[in-house]
């Protein structure tokens, strides 16, 4: 119901700041997500950064799914 | 390379995990809703119905804001136009949804002011850029949008922008959830739960829900895989009869969620009882402006007339919502309804069941 996606912090200022992803930079509102740093990842809607992406989290899935598919080969 | 969204879109590891769905579920029948647009929306648009068992029936859910926002909200936003000429400030896919006798976009062509907003906050521009005129922002949404929408709020009331107003039908999750359980007819299995809105309120927003209705839940990511590994986890769960909520989008959802964002919303709104269109009016189920800020009320600052409400008879957007029905059962669905002229809500909206069906159901052979 909430499309969001997660971008890069790559400035702050104040209240806003402006993220990034696949090259596309936009300037939205850090009001609820005041401790948000440059170089977090953040998830982004209508404008708001809305949670942190914690990207300890992310990349251990990531690497479970590549152990999965490297054991998928494996059986093949 | 969009970091951390596309890597979650594996194909291989899509087909492991649905695999391993396949052998876990065998010929139990099962039934799991996607309470969640965006959920629909991954399910069709990459195919995940065609790995799955047939017999694992997906069923999508209320959680389009576009599709449950009521014929009344839209003739509200047209006499505001018609009778106060505001501006109205709304997102996009708000344009095309159906009033009883025109839309936002029809306005437009003729002549009304109606601008499109990527964030509350542009409303707030194009307030101060037009002070001899009144705005009117259409505030819809979820926990996902309610924050966002309060913080726009207090900043009109802190910048003292004494000419916009917000119309609000912002809408809750718990409510509507048990309202769904509550009908007999709804033998939902267990669900997938929304990843943002969960991401916004913490896990403990369903303690009421399965207080009541227990049942198994798993709040999901967004991207293919995510959606693939919560529906093995939520298989895993129904068929061990294990009732709680499990969290798979754990890059996201934190078990407290956004304090911030919490303590915003319950600044600015009160709960409200609010009207969905298809599910009729749930108790407390909705935001509505607290006291403090109901000088920034559209509704209570401006009257409006409005005409007979007018759904179209034969649109099943209500029992498509409730899980009852598929889109492409209503005899309307891609004859007199298309995403160009669209009879029913959850025709209008990227994350409408209608929608995702129309756009991407060919695709997969449905």
């Amino acid at each position: 119901m909430c499309l969001a996606i997660p971008m890069k912090v790559v400035s702050r200022n104040g209240g806003t700041g402006v993220v990034e992803s696949g090259n596309v930079f936009y300037e939205i509102n850090f009001s609820l997500l005041p401790d948000a740093v440059v170089d977090d990842y953040v998830i982004v809607h209508t404008g708001f950064a809305i949670q942190k992406l914690d990207k300890e989290d992310a990349d251990e899935t990531l690497k479970l799914y590549r152990e999965m598919e490297n054991l998928g080969i494996d059986h093949e | 390379m969009n970091k951390y969204l596309e890597e979650f879109r594996s194909e291989k590891a899509a087909r492991i995990i649905s695999d391993q769905i396949n052998a876990l579920q065998g010929n139990t029948r099962l039934t799991i809703m996607e309470i969640c647009g965006g959920h629909t929306l991954t399910t069709m648009k990459y195919g995940l119905h065609t790995l799955l068992p047939e017999t694992l029936t997906l069923k999508s859910g209320p959680g389009c804001p576009v599709c449950v926002t009521s014929t009344e909200y839209i003739d509200t936003a047209i006499a505001l136009l018609q009778e106060h000429d505001v501006i109205i400030a709304s997102f996009g896919d708000m344009l095309r949804v159906p009033g009883s006798t025109s839309t936002l976009l029809k306005q437009r062509s003729l002549g009304r002011d109606v601008r499109i907003c990527f964030s509350p906050m542009d409303a707030l521009s194009i307030a101060k850029e037009n002070p001899g005129r009144k705005t009117v922002f259409l505030a819809i949404g979820f926990e996902t949008t309610a924050p966002g929408i309060a913080v726009a709020i207090r900043e009109a009331e802190q910048q003292g922008i004494g000419n916009i107003a917000f119309l609000t039908a912002l809408k809750t999750m718990p409510q509507a959830m048990k309202a769904l359980l509550s009908d007999p007819e709804a033998l939902i299995d267990g669900f997938i739960l929304p990843g943002h809105v969960t991401a916004v309120m913490g896990t403990g927003m369903y303690d009421p829900v399965i207080e009541t209705y227990p049942i198994p839940g798993v709040v999901s990511g967004f991207e293919p895989t995510d959606m693939l590994a919560s529906i093995r986890t939520l298989v895993e769960m129904i068929i061990a009869k294990k009732q709680e909520i499990v969290v798979q989008y754990t890059r996201a959802v934190k078990k407290e969620g956004n304090t911030a964002a919490q303590k915003i919303m319950n600044e600015v709104f009160v709960t409200a009882d609010v009207s969905w269109r298809g599910l009729g009016t749930i108790p407390g189920s909705g935001l509505s402006i607290a006291g403090k800020y109901s000088h920034l009320d559209a509704e209570k600052k401006y009257a409006v007339s409005l005409p007979q409400q007018k759904e179209h008879p034969g649109c099943i957007c209500g029992d498509v919502m409730k899980g009852k029905k598929t889109p492409n059962q209503c005899s309307l669905f891609k004859q007199q309804c298309t995403p160009e002229n669209p009879v029913g809500a959850c025709m209008v909206s990227a994350e409408g069941s209608c929608g995702i069906y129309f756009n991407f159901g060919r695709i997969h052979g449905r």
